[in-house]
């Protein structure tokens, strides 16, 4: 299938400055391509770029197989339509009045809409659930409520690009998802093709097509998620000296207390998560074990802990482990162990917490 | 949707039966009063050499029907502004184009009467039209600087003060007979408006507002904001260009003719909203248009009659009501951090 929207050498800018330059993405219909980067590093410019909200400094951006500099604007406002980050305080409009403006394009000289216009208009308020809010003042509806409704301005504009800078800012995390689900939903039923940019990046992970990294002046990294969310690319693209991104949650992890480990935790099957979080934020270093490589608590330990004492995955704990873990706990002051499913696998750490029990250090 | 429809329509007949019954009272009230009866027979009936023929027929028709043209262009003027300015804290008088084109009329009249020319209401509007758009030269690079409403509003009443200035100063000592019309024509007022000066306004108004009219589509997305509109296919640049150039045609020609007249351009509109409960701008410009025109008619009722014989000028009168308005606005806003 053909690329529906994609950019040549498009170099973007303020005053004439390059502030990115040589970008070349390319966005197909039914895809969702989202942008992340460091705040500054110019997602938002690239997209008011593209929709012509800035003039690129060099470089083309073709929409539909043509270049866009080409094009009428009522020709690109049937095609593409925005969700962007602006505040719209529109007067005395309800939610109704607010999406119907996306008609303009296929209204005539006085913008009257007909009723076939108005049945578009209710269908996109349906399809982000908004059919509760079309008579209510835009004005006075939540900021959930409010990026549903200009969601559904987009679609009454019957788009096939859709470009939103930043949906989820300033949503709590129920309507971030809805948003998102809701996106997805339209990909699907109309076939859009969709670029974003994103600050989550275990949403951006979960939803997109095709991730884009933008940092340092340029396009860095563009490929589906399974290739971009890896720690060592999050790290470069973020500049994160400090914590590290765990790409199996799709999250970042501060990082872990400084000083000698006082604390030994027994941990295992995601019950060391919450000991190991609450150490780091009461600063207290500490040395996990023993954690299998696959275990779920394995990636927050690496991340959190001091050390991790670890054994291969799959493997029942051998001698090897035991005795590493041995002798960092008796360097410890405390020992804490959540962990309460012992089995064939992780049976040396039943020993271990006997150990500390008799030892007196077991909290 | 039906209900405001019904608000809407209910709104305009409003208007329109307050725009009749005050045109009525208008042609009664005065030094000279007439019946109903005399009324009718000096409207429709064959001309006649009545005083009151002559009264009705060559000063109150003429000036209800400047009073009419006039406040209606003023108080789309002012549409235009809050429209262009996405606040309805804008008008033509309070960011100082109504002054900068009184400072230009004023100017122009002293000079071609000192030169024994009168002048032509032509040359009055063009003159007017070069000092608001000067006046609105300035406010715009002012607001590239300052984004604050209340900031701009405050360059634009120092504009009108000095513009003020500088006219009472060459009115002061310009020497002339024909002064005294210009002194009370600087304070604001219908009076001494005739047929020929109606004809020239009407033309200037009626394609004006024909013009805005077809701006209303395009007001109506521009209303989302520029990222919204320009996305929607407006031609910002145009569009700007048009409501600019179109609100000051408007507010010149009211001041060529009437002199600046306060807070019509501010309060009308906002109060038309009110009475009408939406804001888009294919309802609004005609409402505001006939809003204006009730407003004028009323106020140059007042202007006339309340301190017979003695006339107030009209723009004192459009302060006493419209300023408490703008100042309701103002202190009742949802959203007070724009302003």
């Amino acid at each position: 299938m053909q690329d529906y929207l994609y950019t040549e050498n498009l170099a973007v800018g303020y005053n004439g400055r390059i502030l990115i330059d040589d970008i070349c993405l390319h966005l197909r219909r039914g895809e969702i391509m989202t942008l992340i980067g460091p705040n500054g590093s110019g997602k938002s410019t690239i997209l008011r770029s593209i929709i012509r909200q800035l003039s690129p400094i060099r470089g083309t951006v073709y929409l539909d197989g043509r270049p866009m500099e080409g094009m009428a604007a009522l020709e690109i406002a049937r095609r593409l339509s925005v969700l962007m980050t602006d505040r719209v305080h529109p007067e005395l409009m309800t939610c109704r009045d607010v999406a119907a403006t996306g008609r303009y394009p296929y209204t005539g000289k006085l913008g009257l809409l007909t009723a076939a216009d108005w049945a578009k208009v209710d269908e996109a308020l349906e399809m982000v659930h908004g059919e509760d809010l079309a008579e209510r003042d835009f004005s006075r509806i939540s900021d959930g409520q409010r990026q549903r409704v200009l969601l559904a301005r987009a679609l009454c504009q019957e788009p096939e690009v859709l470009v939103l800078d930043e949906p989820t800012s300033f949503l709590d995390i129920r309507y971030k998802l809805e948003l998102l689900s809701i996106l997805k939903d339209m990909v699907r039923r109309r076939n859009l093709a969709v670029l974003m940019s994103l600050h989550e990046l275990d949403l951006a992970q979960k939803v997109s097509d095709c991730v884009a990294c933008v940092g340092g002046g340029a396009v860095t990294l563009c490929g589906p998620p399974e290739e971009i969310f890896t720690a060592a690319s999050i790290r470069e693209l973020y500049g994160a000296a400090r914590g590290t991104y765990n790409p199996d949650f799709g999250c970042l992890e501060l990082e872990p207390p400084a000083g000698p480990p006082q604390v030994f935790v027994i941990g295992g099957g995601g019950s060391g998560i919450p000991v190991y979080r609450r150490l780091q934020r009461q600063g207290v270093p500490f040395i996990a074990g023993v954690l299998h490589e696959n275990d779920l608590d394995y990636p927050v330990a690496a991340a959190l802990a001091a050390e991790v004492v670890s054994e291969a995955a799959f493997t029942p704990i051998g001698e090897e482990a035991l005795q590493a873990a041995r002798m960092r706990m008796d360097a410890c002051a405390r020992v804490l162990c959540p962990l309460a499913a012992f089995g064939p696998m992780n049976e040396k750490n039943r020993l271990l917490r006997t150990l500390a029990e008799k030892a007196g250090k077991l909290e | 949707m039906r209900q405001a429809r019904t608000r809407c329509l209910g709104a305009f007949l409003l208007l329109l039966a307050l725009l009749a019954a005050l045109a009525v009272w208008n042609i009664n009230a005065g030094s000279v009063s007439l019946s109903g009866g005399e009324i009718l027979r000096i409207l429709c009936g064959p001309p006649d050499s009545s005083t009151e023929y002559g009264i009705v027929r060559t000063l109150r028709l003429p000036r209800i029907c400047a009073a009419v043209l006039l406040g209606g262009a003023l108080s789309v003027s002012g549409f235009l502004l809050q429209t262009f300015f996405a606040n309805p804290i804008a008008g033509p008088f309070v960011l100082g184009i109504s002054s900068g084109a009184k400072l230009a009329v004023s100017l122009v009249m002293i000079s071609l009467l000192s030169r024994g020319h009168t002048a032509g209401s032509g040359v009055l509007i063009g003159a007017a039209f070069a000092g608001a758009m000067a006046s609105m030269g300035f406010i715009l690079a002012v607001s590239q600087r300052v984004k604050r409403m209340s900031m701009l509003v405050v360059c634009g009443v120092m504009i009108g003060y000095i513009c003020s200035a500088v006219t009472d100063f060459a009115v002061t000592f310009a020497q002339d007979s024909n002064i005294v019309d210009l002194h009370n024509w600087s304070m604001g007022s219908f009076s001494g408006i005739y047929w020929d000066s109606v004809a020239v306004m009407a033309a200037v108004v009626g394609v004006s507002m024909v013009l805005v009219f077809l701006l209303s589509k395009p007001m109506g997305a521009y209303q989302m904001g520029e990222v919204y509109a320009r996305n929607m296919g407006v031609n910002i640049k145009a569009f700007r260009l048009a409501l600019i150039l179109l609100s000051s045609v408007l507010s010149a020609c009211v001041t060529a003719f009437a002199g600046p007249i306060s807070f019509v351009g501010i309060a009308v509109p906002h109060l038309v909203k009110s009475l009408f409960g939406t804001a888009k701008p294919i309802l609004i410009i005609p409402a505001c248009f006939l809003g204006g025109a009730v407003f004028c008619l009323f106020c140059d009722l007042i202007a006339r009659t309340a301190f017979a014989p003695t006339e107030v000028s009209i723009s004192s009168v459009t302060a006493v009501f419209g300023a408490p308005v703008v100042i309701y606005m103002m202190a009742f806003r949802r959203e007070k951090s724009s302003l």
